[in-house]
């Protein structure tokens, strides 16, 4: 077998077995947390026939471990199982919430992806010079304000006092792209100023650490402008560190933007996750985190795979 | 004197008046509280209502969990959605009486067990079907079933026999009650075809709006319901009701005007919020309270005197104007206000007293140990600031009292009703029949303060039976002394609802029953152009 090939699978395999490990780990600490879905759903107004009845229904009076592995039959099958709660089918309830996500997290990489390597290209070009240092100082703030932060001055200024867009991000079908960009507008724009810094700050020091080589030297006994030594010459050798920081960022895109989804009350998963772990609803959590679980993995994948063949080194392990 | 009565008019009638406001100037000018309240229904409808426009709602209280079923609603949205579609046969309003909807007209024999409602005729499903009393009967029969795991369960459990004679629907009761038309007002309880058997979230009903689309946690789309048959109701073309848990996208939506109406403006930012630009704060007093209960039989709360010790140990003024920021009104240790039909206002009000508190617990003989409140934000809106502040005038006392705080997660399953001494809150309910059977009657399933007293169990089924009006108002006021002085309820305030209103929204009255104008406020209101 081609050792990239071997290697590949190798990676995929491990992810497998990483997602099946954190899928069991999301069950137990939903069992672990006091109180169950029949207690979330009465409340208040719990009384013990009533819980009984509620989790005889629920089928929560069968042993967890029966549950999990019931469960986890289903996954393989494609099957993602039906809500207690709701008793909706969990598919057809998150494909809406994850296309949200998704759709939130795209055009925050595209604004955030290119800008962050732009800004990082800049940083060296003009390294240790004022616009290095004031890139490296703006993004540096953005990413130390917490985000809700930024989001609610954000939905201060621009938003209730300049009334340019709307202090609510909510998206439906009836909207066309326009008006969907229009209001997603503001929860963009702390997205990308929460990952900037980090993007830029990784592909200034990768682009750095190749600038010390002879090559580039050559390049620029050459006579090429600096820039131009940068882009052709030192970039693409740098490209395995910056794919592997885009991917992690690209995974916190979609993951980590809870709070972002709760402060402009956007219908993505987040706030999906946040109602079912309330709710007690454990095939919705695990649902939810296997999703999650899956996305950082394969990401870190793309990211694994990408660096190795870009690294000769790497694709010919001795 | 007119010149005065006419501007006022006008002030309610442009919805910048309140009813307390109004009737408060009107009687200072001597006008007689009938006529004053005649006046003030006249003002509010003088204004004509406008047709059309989307009326927007961004309410705390929805989950993605949420379902259109009117059996299993329990918070904010449901509680709204509901109200678009649907109606129950009768309603509270704002002055406590009832209104008559789907029924025309209530008869009750003369021991109150037996009760006939005259259903409306001409009435129609939003699915064209016409409703009959059958019907009715069938949405009682849903509710009574155990199945249904219904909000209204415990409402339901005194009805023995139903019956559809012609276009009356006739009740029977285990036990005379003379409140019965107060108990079927309950929002779970709306009409649904056939009882809302076959398909019970699918949000038909008789009311002004009929749905257009759900989407559960984010938002809900209503349109008008061209075939409605209240005339003077449903004025907007459609309703949007958007599900804004957090508190401050809440509000920044209200000021940059996306919603109109935005539901729990929390006190502490009240007065800032009012002082925005194009909307107004409003404020209605209903019957929800906040309170600290103790287990009349667990030691050390199952001695009297050791109660009436944290009784006079807790400063309500000072709650109320620091935890509700004076937008709610001092409790008196009985869960009734003035928000309940036949409230005795004269029962003498509790006050702060550190040395009947010292001189009670003195008698109580408590051996000195900690005595141990549980509290969790999620008991009340700063209900661990509150705890704190009894904390503090408590020790005052020489009241050994500790707080415990506890995880707001699990705090309704793992605290509430199982320890012996915690934060809570009660929305309240309509009548004060309702209020007791739910929480203090011996035998009750949510006696969270485990009072059982046998004396108070029989005074309240004679009230429930008692159809003339002052001797049942007399049996209240024992039952309120009653449990004022021996219960192991300690109820330092009762809150307002507290909502932000748009100044596009017209035709906007304080209604105590209920957020937003007892649930329906956009049957009511209109939007200005």
């Amino acid at each position: 077998m081609h050792p990239i090939l071997k290697l590949v699978s190798q990676r995929v395999a491990l992810g497998l077995l990483l997602l099946v490990s954190s899928s069991a780990m999301i069950f137990g600490l939903t069992e672990a947390l006091p109180g169950d879905a029949a207690q979330a759903v009465l409340g208040q107004s719990a009384t013990p026939e009533a819980l009984e009845n509620l989790r005889r229904e629920m089928g929560l009076d069968r042993p967890a471990l029966v549950r999990y592995v019931e469960w986890l039959g289903g996954i393989v099958q494609g099957d993602l199982g039906t809500s207690i709660t709701n008793r909706l089918d969990i598919a057809t309830s998150i494909s809406s919430r994850l296309s949200n996500t998704l759709f939130l997290a795209f055009w925050a990489a595209v604004v955030s992806v290119p800008l962050a390597i732009l800004l990082g290209l800049l940083a060296v070009r003009y390294q240790n010079r004022w616009p290095d240092k004031a890139i490296s100082g703006v993004t540096l703030a953005t990413i130390s304000i917490p985000e809700f932060l930024i989001g609610y001055v954000l939905v201060y200024f621009i938003a209730v006092q300049m009334g340019w867009f709307s202090p609510l991000a909510l998206i439906n079908d009836t909207m066309s792209l326009g008006e969907k960009l229009h209001s997603i507008a503001l929860p963009v724009a702390v997205l990308t100023m929460v990952v900037l810094a980090h993007m830029m700050r990784m592909t200034r020091a990768a682009i750095l650490n190749v600038m010390q080589s002879a090559y580039i030297e050559t390049a620029e006994l050459k006579g090429l402008s600096s820039f131009d030594v940068i882009r052709k010459h030192a970039f693409p050798n740098a490209i395995a560190p910056i794919v592997t920081v885009v991917m992690l960022n690209l995974a916190y895109l979609v993951v980590g933007v809870v709070v972002v989804e709760v402060v402009f009350v956007y219908p993505g998963m987040g706030q999906f996750l946040v109602d079912a772990v309330v709710k007690r609803d454990v095939p919705v959590v695990l649902a939810c985190g296997v999703i999650f679980a899956a996305i950082y993995i394969s990401l870190n994948l793309v990211a694994d795979i990408v660096s190795i063949l870009a690294n000769p080194r790497l694709r010919h392990p001795k | 004197m007119n010149d005065q009565l006419n501007y006022f008019s006008a002030r309610v009638t442009a919805g910048k008046m309140s009813r307390r406001e109004f009737m408060g100037r009107a009687a200072a000018l001597g006008v007689s509280a009938a006529v004053a309240s005649t006046m003030f229904g006249q003002a509010v409808q003088a204004a004509e209502p406008r047709k059309g426009g989307t009326l927007k709602m961004g309410l705390v209280g929805g989950e993605s969990t949420n379902s259109l079923d009117p059996a299993v609603a329990a918070s904010q949205v449901p509680y709204h959605n509901l109200n678009q579609f649907g109606e129950t046969i009768v309603n509270v309003n704002e002055f406590g009486e009832i209104d008559f909807r789907l029924a025309e007209s209530a008869e009750a024999s003369a021991d109150a067990k037996t009760w006939s409602f005259k259903i409306r005729s001409g009435v129609e499903f939003h699915n064209g079907k016409p409703l009959t009393a059958m019907d009715v009967m069938r949405t009682l029969e849903r509710h009574s079933n155990e199945d249904a795991k219904s909000g209204a369960l415990g409402i339901m459990r005194g009805i023995t026999g139903m019956k559809v004679d012609g276009d009356n629907v006739i009740l029977e009761l285990d036990t005379g009650n003379a409140d019965l038309p107060f108990l079927l007002a309950d929002y779970h309880l709306m009409i649904q075809p056939d009882g809302g058997f076959d398909a019970p979230a699918a949000g038909i009903g008789t009311g002004p709006y009929m749905l257009v689309s759900d989407e559960p946690g984010v938002r809900t789309m209503w349109k008008r319901n061209l075939n409605y048959w209240d005339s003077s109701r449903g004025h907007v073309e459609e309703v949007e009701i958007l599900t804004i848990n957090d508190s401050t996208a809440r509000m920044s939506a209200l000021q940059s005007g996306q919603v109109h109406l935005v539901n729990r403006v929390d006190p502490k930012i009240a007065e800032l919020l009012n002082r925005a630009p194009g909307l107004s704060v409003k404020n209605a007093s209903g019957p929800g309270h906040y309170v600290f209960i103790m287990h009349c039989d667990t030691a050390p709360f199952d001695n009297n005197d050791l109660r009436l010790a944290l009784k006079y140990a807790i400063n309500r003024e000072e709650m109320v104007e620091k935890i509700l920021r004076g937008y709610g009104t001092v409790g008196n240790d009985f869960p009734i206000n003035a928000a309940y039909p036949l409230f005795d206002n004269t029962i003498e009000q509790r006050k702060y007293d550190p040395a009947k508190a010292a001189e009670h617990y003195k008698k109580s003989g408590h051996d000195g140990s900690p005595i141990i409140l549980r509290v969790s934000d999620v008991a009340f809106p700063g209900a661990v600031d509150a705890a704190q502040l009894f904390q503090q005038s408590a020790n005052a006392a020489g009241i050994p009292l500790e707080l415990k705080r506890e995880p707001g997660d699990g705090y309704w399953s793992e605290v509430w009703n199982v320890q012996p001494f915690c934060a809570s809150y009660w929305g309240g309910r309509p009548v004060q029949d309702q209020m007791y059977s739910t929480a203090y009657l011996s035998s009750a399933d949510w006696n969270d303060t485990r009072f059982k007293d046998a004396d108070f169990d029989a005074l309240l089924l004679q009230a429930r039976a008692e159809l003339d009006q002052t001797k049942r108002k007399a049996l209240y006021t024992q039952m309120a002394m009653k449990l004022r002085d021996e219960g192991g309820l300690i109820c330092p305030m009762f809150n307002d609802y507290v909502e932000g209103v748009s100044d596009q929204v017209e035709g906007w009255v304080s209604d105590p029953t209920g957020e937003l104008m007892g649930g329906i406020a956009s049957h009511r209101v209109w939007l200005a152009s």
